[in-house]
This record gives C-alpha cells, sequence and structure tokens, in this order.
C-alpha cells in the first residue's frame, strides 16, 4: 500500500498545506461582490476540497477495486439526480 | 488437530469465511463506501431543502447567513483539515508499524474532533443569547437585507435558515461525537497493539468515517457561513 513511506508523507503534508490554503481562499473570495458568482467560485473551491480528500486522504486514487469506484460514482449519481431533477421543477414552477 | 493447524497457518486476525487478509480488507473497505453512499443520500436530501429554500427566500438568507461567525466557522473548518491528517497519518503509521505515532495521531484527532465540538457549542451559546433558535422566543426585527439597506427580513423566512442550520450542523456534530466514539475505541485498540502492517482495516475504515464528516462540513462552511458575505 504505501510502497514509498516518505513520499507519501510529503503528499499527506502538501494535500493538508493546500486544503488550508484554500479555506483562505474562499473566505477571502467571500468578500468580494461577484454577483451571482459568489455561489459559483465558494462552491467550486468546496468541490475542488472534497475531491482533494477522497483521492488521497480516503486513497480513492490508489483504490485497486473498481468495484469502490463503482460506489462512489453511483452514490454521486443518485445524489444528482436528487439535486437536478428537484431543483428543474423548482426552477420552472411558474405558478407561486 | 486440523483445527490448531489451520489457526498456526493462518493471521489470526482473519476470518473463517475469508479466503485471504486482502480479501477481507476489500470487504470491509467495499462496505464502508456502500454506507458512505446512503450517507450521501442522507445529507443530499437536507442539501436539497437547502437550494429550494435558499432560492425562494435569496435575501433573508443572506440577512440571516451574516449573522453566523465567519472566525469561528473558518477556523473550524481549519480544525477539521487538521484532525483529517492526523487521521491520515495515523493510517499511514499504523501499515508502516509505527506503534507510538499511531497512538499519537489518534489522540490528536480526538483532541482536535472534541475542538470543533467545543467550537461548535459556542456558536450555538450564542445563537440562543441573540434568540436566533427558531421557536417561541426566536426574534428577527429590523435586520436589512443584504444589498438592499431599505428592506428589512422577513422574520419568518429567516426562521427557516436558523431551523436548517442547527438540523445541518447539529447532524454534522452528531457524526462528529461517533466520530469520537470510534476513534477512543481504535485508540484503546492501537494501545493493545492490535494493529499491525497485515491487519490495520479497522483503522482505515474510521478514517474513511472521519474524512467523510469533514467532507460534509467542507460544504456546510461555504454554504451557511459565506452566502453574502460581501458588503
Amino acid at each position: 500500500m504505501s510502497a514509498h513511506p516518505s513520499s507519501s508523507l510529503k503528499l499527506y503534508f502538501g494535500i493538508w498545506i493546500t486544503l488550508l490554503a484554500c479555506t483562505g481562499l474562499t473566505v477571502w473570495a467571500a468578500s468580494l461582490d461577484l454577483g451571482p458568482f459568489n455561489v459559483a467560485v465558494a462552491l467550486t473551491i468546496a468541490t475542488f476540497k472534497a475531491i482533494l480528500v477522497a483521492l488521497f486522504f480516503m486513497h480513492l486514487k490508489g483504490a485497486s477495486e473498481k468495484l469502490t469506484k463503482l460506489v462512489v460514482v453511483a452514490s454521486l449519481f443518485f445524489l444528482l439526480i436528487l439535486l437536478v431533477l428537484s431543483m428543474s421543477d423548482y426552477a420552472t414552477r411558474t405558478w407561486s | 488437530m486440523p483445527d490448531s493447524q489451520l489457526t498456526a497457518a493462518h493471521n489470526p486476525a482473519l476470518l473463517h469465511h475469508f479466503a485471504e487478509p486482502r480479501q477481507q480488507r476489500d470487504a470491509a473497505s467495499l462496505g464502508m463506501w456502500v454506507f458512505l453512499g446512503t450517507e450521501i443520500m442522507f445529507f443530499g436530501g437536507l442539501f436539497c431543502t437547502y437550494l429550494v429554500y435558499r432560492r425562494a427566500y435569496f435575501g433573508d438568507w443572506g440577512a440571516a447567513s451574516k449573522t453566523l461567525d465567519v472566525t469561528l466557522g473558518a477556523t473550524n473548518t481549519a480544525v477539521l483539515i487538521c484532525s483529517s491528517l492526523t487521521v491520515v497519518l495515523a493510517v499511514w503509521a499504523a501499515q508502516t508499524c509505527r506503534r507510538k505515532l499511531l497512538i499519537g495521531n489518534l489522540l490528536a484527532t480526538l483532541v482536535l474532533g472534541t475542538a470543533f465540538l467545543g467550537i461548535k457549542g459556542i456558536e450555538y451559546k450564542e445563537k440562543f443569547e441573540k434568540h436566533h433558535v427558531p421557536g417561541a422566543s426566536f426574534q428577527f426585527n429590523n435586520v436589512t437585507i443584504p444589498g438592499h439597506p431599505d428592506q428589512y427580513a422577513n422574520p419568518s423566512h429567516a426562521e427557516i435558515f436558523f431551523a436548517l442550520y442547527f438540523v445541518m450542523t447539529g447532524l454534522h456534530a452528531l457524526h462528529m461525537i461517533v466520530g469520537i466514539g470510534i476513534f477512543i475505541w481504535l485508540t484503546v485498540m492501537a494501545w493493545k497493539g492490535r494493529f499491525t502492517p497485515e491487519y490495520n482495516t479497522p483503522v482505515e475504515m474510521g478514517g474513511l468515517y472521519w474524512h467523510f464528516v469533514d467532507i460534509i462540513w467542507i460544504y456546510l462552511f461555504p454554504l451557511l457561513y459565506l452566502i453574502d458575505r460581501h458588503p
């Protein structure tokens, strides 16, 4: 699993610093007036952070079992069905 | 006796219905990821609720979000990111047979997790003092909507924001408490020397759970604290 122990340590600390920097970045970006893009920027940074945690801290990148990756993709797919279909309903309602 | 020969040949941590340690570990990993998939849907319903009401009560929710303390929220995000680092270091220590480093990182994770809950408690206390807890004593009068200094936020719309704030952060905090319980158990097991490079699946699976709870917070922080922050 850890073929090169010291190199994986370097990676973990690098990811950690990146995650902390992204937290600072998202707080700073929230203080700017970007109009509707404020939400988009905040969610993009959050998704980037989440991907880093999943790939490197949860070792999804090195996961040898295809079944694990299938479970993750399927979970996200069903989450998208939940969010996209619900919102496409609410966003297109012309009555109130 | 063939039984004693079998146990002598096998890794003591290998359960009899698995052929080899690798298969046992992969089965545990798959089960954990399926569980995390159900957790995604569990929290997904709340995130969907958030989206629907955020869209409907955009300005009122911006006003309510502005009353949250960004410094405390950002500190808690940093605390959780640091705890994710100690967790991944604990998994690494277990896999490379470093018992002291493993116990140290598990204890550091417990300290950071408890610190997160403490800071959350300070925030909850502030909500009670400001009457921002949904219910009979809820007050949100004369708060202007961000970008519209002449408009006041609708208190009942803001109340829904705080209701969702308490449900989402409360459910997250509940997961943190469960995680702390898991990590106390892992620390005891590590103290007894149960984990070896061949058998460290509980540390790895506990770590997956902890990182998942971290990811939930990574989304909760911008959605609850950072909407409509700009002046």
